[in-house]
């Protein structure tokens, strides 16, 4: 099999822990004290496309629309074996789905008229903050390429693509011509950490700029809430075995038993 | 006259119980907004119209093709994209489920408008909805400018119930034209890996959190999801740390549960796993910190080490029912 062209799509976002808080003008999540990483689904989608050049030989390249910051992911990507990397510097503006998927489906293009075309292209599932559920789907029809999203397995053959979706019981199988577009979810591989040799590395490897343009699309953000919380009065059973009469006393009244 | 349009998400003939908890929000939408209420199915009628009907679809749209006797996300959209140009509707209701988003997101493409996914609340005349971030953890109001509204409705926001008056169900065949090249995202196979009760639909969780330990120490909550009928679900530490699969993995980029009773054993509750959760009907956290989020907000709670209290309660459930 010829050598294989593999683009990863990432986002910037917060690493929120146990609650997230919304700045005063209720615009953005307060990022203040939080650190920055990429959505989870995209940690295995680079983890994935590291994988496939490594079984299959080629070339992966990381793609990211943010603000400046986001040179920290693309590197990071790049510490675990991707080797090239392109910002699309929107200057953390809040973009809507469309006009990102217009602004990525620009630079694809424009990627692939000097480069050649990626055999593979692969999307998050779902962003983990502002989770669209479409831009991944928006980038494959404006390409004209087969798209499925929800994978957590790909196996690349010459010519197709076989990806895995679980489903509640199992999963189902489909068999994409290539070139293709997959959205993957957690769980289609346990990501590496990088090692010393691979940061090191990931400091020389060139940014490119490409810069986005795109007009605002039919979706507007008014502001951020925090969903209404029930407040829920804990009824402590005990702090030991002795409680088990009474957590077995609770099924019964649930009708779990 | 233009409507209220709900897609009905299926599978090999069977409606999803997703699609009623859609139809249920549509129905209402379309009372306060004064439209008629209909439906799409895609594949042969099975008897989802009047199913449909019994939540208030006064008509069905059956799009009966070959390329639709399977999902395919691509064929699908496109059978929506062509349903919505020739019928008007003023508004499209999915439910906010993987297949419900992503045929919404095929059709939106495909039609160039916006879609809003994972809607929790609906102005009348949807110029203005409140939709999920991260998972159900944030809300963000939005403003919809489009001719036709795409929107999905975030899974259990609303109560599913049936129309108090019935609709007519009527089936009303539409014949979409589709290029057998969408054929190229058509399921083909399929792998059935578990029979019977699953994560999402299982009356029992069992969680593990970090703090079980390791792989090993999940025996006794097997052993007790087993007796209650239920199933053994994890946090992301867990799965991150390789002790269980990703399948088992409760939250955000896992699976949303909706048990009758949730265990929650030491699981500290972030909301990466908080809002995978939150949708249970009862929580009990066993936790040796009373001041973990899962604690305080679990309806009850043992303060003790999982490790003894589990073969506690497993040995108490097996004396009541004389094993």
């Amino acid at each position: 099999m010829a050598e294989l062209r593999i683009l990863t799509l990432i986002k910037r976002v917060p690493a929120p822990g146990a609650r997230i808080n919304i700045t005063d003008d209720e615009q953005f999540v307060n990022t203040q004290n939080l650190g920055f990483t990429m959505s989870p689904h995209e940690e295995c989608a680079v983890e994935g496309a590291v994988q496939l050049i490594e079984e299959h030989g080629g070339e992966s390249t990381v793609l990211t629309l943010g603000p400046a910051e986001a040179e920290e992911q693309l590197r990071y990507a790049a510490s675990i074996g991707i080797n090239q990397a392109v910002l699309m510097d929107n200057g953390g503006e809040d973009w809507d789905p469309q006009r990102t998927a217009k602004a990525i489906g620009d630079a694809i293009e424009q990627l692939e008229s000097e480069s050649g075309p990626f055999d593979l292209i692969l999307f998050g599932n779902e962003s983990a903050d502002s989770g669209g559920f479409q831009v991944g789907i928006r980038v494959a029809h404006r390409l004209g390429r087969p798209m499925v999203n929800g994978i957590k397995g790909i196996e690349v053959h010459d010519d197709k693509v076989v990806a895995k979706r679980e489903v509640d019981a199992g999963s189902e199988v489909y068999e994409l011509p290539r070139p293709a577009v997959l959205g993957v979810k957690e769980g289609l591989n346990l990501p590496r950490y990088p090692t010393m040799k691979g940061r090191l590395a990931s400091k020389k490897v060139e940014i490119n700029a490409v810069a986005p343009a795109a007009d605002a699309g039919g979706q507007a953000k008014v502001r951020l809430l925090r969903p209404v919380e029930t407040v829920s009065e804990t009824v402590i059973l005990g702090t030991d075995e002795s409680a088990a009469a009474a957590v077995v006393d609770l099924f019964e009244e649930l009708g779990v038993l | 006259m233009t409507s209220v349009l709900v897609v009905i998400e299926s599978d090999q003939g069977a409606m999803a119980p997703a699609s009623h908890e859609a139809l249920t929000f549509a129905r209402d939408y379309a009372t306060s907004a004064g439209l008629p209420l209909n439906a799409i199915i895609f594949g042969a009628e099975s008897g989802m119209a009047a199913e449909a009907g019994t939540y208030g679809a006064a008509t069905v749209h059956v799009a009966d093709h070959a390329l639709l006797d399977d999902f395919g996300p691509e064929a699908w959209g496109e059978t929506l994209a062509q349903a919505v140009t020739q019928t008007a509707p003023a508004v499209v209701v999915s439910c906010g489920t993987d297949r419900g988003n992503e045929v919404l997101a095929q059709a939106a493409a495909r039609l160039d408008l916006p879609f809003v996914a994972n809607c929790t609340e609906v102005d009348t005349g949807a110029a203005e909805m409140t939709r999920t971030q991260w998972g159900g953890s944030l809300l963000e109001r939005v403003s919809l400018n489009a001719p036709t509204r795409l929107l999905s409705i975030a899974p259990h926001a609303f109560d599913a119930s049936p129309a108090p008056a019935p609709g007519a169900g009527m089936v009303m065949p539409f014949a979409p034209v589709l290029d057998d090249s969408l054929a190229r995202t058509k399921v083909v196979d399929r792998v059935v890996t578990s029979s019977g009760v699953t994560l999402s639909t299982a009356p029992v969780v069992v969680g593990g959190g970090r703090g079980v330990g390791s792989a090993e120490a999940y025996a006794p909550l097997e052993e007790l999801a087993e007796l209650l009928g239920g199933k053994v679900g994890c946090s992301r530490a867990v799965t991150n740390n390789g002790w269980r699969p990703h399948s088992d993995q409760v939250g955000q980029t896992g699976t949303r549960i909706a048990p009758e009773l949730y265990i929650a054993c030491g699981i500290s509750g972030a909301i990466q796993h908080w809002v995978g959760a939150k949708a249970s009907k009862n929580i009990l956290a066993i936790n040796t910190d009373a001041e973990a989020n899962m604690v305080t907000k679990a309806g009850h709670a043992v303060l003790g080490d999982l490790h003894t209290m589990i073969p506690a309660i497993t040995a108490e459930v097996k004396k009541r029912k004389g094993l």
